[in-house]
């Protein structure tokens, strides 16, 4: 699949969720849409999955260790056929499994998430897995920069080096923002590439929201022995221009004149599911 | 009298079994040696993860290695598991429902001395807290072989504890165990005693003191806290009068599990012995448990004054 087209899909998929945290009156709204050129890149062009069988045992596993982009994460897994798009209209609604961080009940959800720094050490499990059971599938987790202030993260990163695990990609959704301000204010990264380097990690950096830099970097043949970051640049709010690069945007929702602002900056005509 | 450390029962147990199924993995957190894996490790290298010392790595770790369909026990200081990766074990293993064995050793207070920082005695208060985790205590080491080759077997998440010293057999092997399931140890209509893990020794000796005084007591063996054997504890009521002994806080342990059932479905004087709510007494554990009648004579003394 091409850049264009895979950009136009993150667009549709940031209606969706924008959709949804309207309807619901509640989400994250600046990490969803940050996050969603990666989403797109991962599920419509990289990953190895088999929608109709969820737990194909040489599935390339992902994880949202960034659990509350869960809007755009589930966006993704319905139009991929994981489960029926309607449901995504019972997002964050009294009993529904579609609820505000991934909850592996949901169809394509591997482990639930959202206590943040938890990912990479599951993500580290599963590439060890595939390594002692001789599998091909690849890891796949997507933290926040903002969750990298969590020690833990810390603790896989060493772990997945200590096991050279080539089988495994951490993507940090690298915004700059969290919910108190900036990353650098609030516990600064800087120099961060240099951080996860002296880790023992293969590291490169992205456009985060442009998909023909993701393609590029994913169609590029990684270092063997090495675990692979990638740092993903990008826009905390991307694609609406009321929410973009403002850190209160991290979980307001947007009005119903937003709604439409937003449908008209992404160039879709609105959802085929509310 | 018999005696071995239940660690040690599980890991000769666990290795057995690992040797037939290669889907069986141990994990430790630079804790080979304290939980007795060295022979594991040696042994089947392929099935061994070695996490460090970072038991909430360890413990994701784990629930990925589940998701693979690896059947992981994660081995290490009971006092680290139940608290420093407390979150990891309620939301990559309880809530996500993955098939881990959390094997905490040398828990209570086996490391005495060593003082409260190594001290797990808030566990189970913590885990029955949790929804979506089996926990076990053992009494002894049949009883542990028994439990290991039921973990093996089973696809529950799960939290064993067991002690790190070695304690007298109250079992011959095979233990007799079902999980969810009391075993009654002794009769007796004048009160009742239940007890888990090292306690369960304990108990026992207090009811034979007992009886040579003439008070019939019976003896509960409840190895499992969740799922809680009611039944046994509506039947121990029948004495009218529970005395429950426990190496854990008085809060939240064993006899807060028994008194949250009799209190709401058959209300029975109770005596809970465990250690209290304050900074322990130091030294070795057989010193902590006389110092707070932790003992075959302490827990005879509460059912002399409470029946």
């Amino acid at each position: 699949m091409d850049a264009t087209t895979l950009q136009t899909i993150a667009n549709q998929r940031r209606a969706d969720a924008v959709t949804m945290i309207h309807r619901a009156n509640t989400g994250h709204t600046g990490g969803s849409m940050s996050s969603l050129d990666i989403l797109t890149t991962l599920y419509y062009a990289v990953l190895s999955v088999r929608p109709q069988e969820p737990h194909w045992p040489e599935r390339d596993r992902f994880l949202l260790s960034k659990g509350h982009s869960v809007e755009g994460y589930l966006a993704v897994l319905a139009d991929r056929g994981f489960f029926p798009k309607a449901e995504l209209a019972t997002f964050s609604m009294a009993g529904s499994r579609l609820i505000g961080h991934p909850n592996n009940q949901t169809p394509g959800v591997e482990v639930c998430t959202g206590a943040l720094g938890h990912g990479l050490s599951v993500g580290v499990g599963m590439a060890i897995a595939a390594k002692r059971l001789q599998k091909s599938y690849r890891t796949f987790v997507l933290m926040g920069d903002g969750e990298q202030a969590e020690g833990s993260v810390w603790e896989a990163a060493m772990a997945g080096a200590n096991y050279q695990l080539d089988n495994l990609y951490a993507i940090i959704d690298r915004n700059g923002l969290q919910i108190s301000g900036a990353t650098e204010d609030v516990m600064a990264l800087e120099d961060f590439a240099d951080k996860w380097r002296a880790f023992g990690w293969d590291v490169a950096e992205a456009a985060g929201n442009d998909p023909q830099s993701l393609l590029t970097y994913f169609e590029t043949p990684r270092p063997a022995g090495k675990p692979h970051c990638l740092i993903a640049r990008t826009i905390k709010g991307k694609g609406l221009p009321f929410a973009e690069n403002r850190k209160d945007w991290h979980h307001k929702v947007p009005s119903a004149e937003q709604l439409l602002e937003a449908y008209a900056a992404l160039g879709v005509k609105g959802v085929d599911w509310a | 009298m018999k005696t071995e450390a239940a660690r040690m029962a599980f890991t000769r147990t666990l290795l057995a079994l690992a040797r037939e199924d290669q889907t069986i993995f141990a994990t430790a957190t630079d804790s080979r040696g304290s939980v007795t894996l060295n022979e594991f490790a040696d042994a089947l290298p392929a099935q061994f993860v070695e996490c460090g010392i970072a038991e909430q790595n360890a413990i994701g770790i784990a629930a990925g290695l589940a998701n693979a369909g690896i059947r992981p026990f994660v081995c290490g200081p009971a006092c680290f598991f139940s608290m420093r990766s407390a979150e990891q074990v309620k939301v990559d293993i309880a809530y996500s429902h993955m098939n881990v064995k959390v094997i905490g050793v040398s828990g209570g207070v086996s490391y005495g001395a060593l003082g409260m920082s190594h001290h797990a005695t808030q566990d189970i208060a913590l885990f029955r807290a949790t929804p979506g985790l089996e926990i076990f205590i053992p009494a002894d080491g049949p009883q542990t072989v028994a439990l290991t080759k039921y973990l093996a077997k089973s696809s529950e998440p799960a939290y064993v504890r067991m002690g790190r010293g070695a304690v007298p057999n109250v079992y011959e092997e095979p233990a007799p165990f079902a999980p969810g399931k009391a075993n009654k140890l002794r009769e007796g209509s004048d009160a009742a005693i239940i007890a888990c893990g090292e306690m369960v020794y304990h108990a026992l000796k207090a009811a034979q003191a007992l009886a040579e005084e003439g008070i019939a007591v019976s003896v509960y063996d409840m190895h499992t806290l969740r799922p809680l054997d009611e039944a046994a504890i509506l039947e121990a009521a029948e004495t009218g009068f529970v005395v429950t002994v426990e190496e854990h806080n008085i809060h939240g342990g064993l006899g807060g599990a028994v008194a949250e059932v009799l209190s709401q479905e058959k209300p029975t004087r109770m005596r809970i012995l465990g250690l209290p709510d304050a900074k322990h007494f130091t030294g070795n554990s057989a010193e902590v448990f006389a110092h707070y009648g932790l003992t075959a004579e302490g827990i005879a003394q509460a059912v002399r004054k409470g029946r």
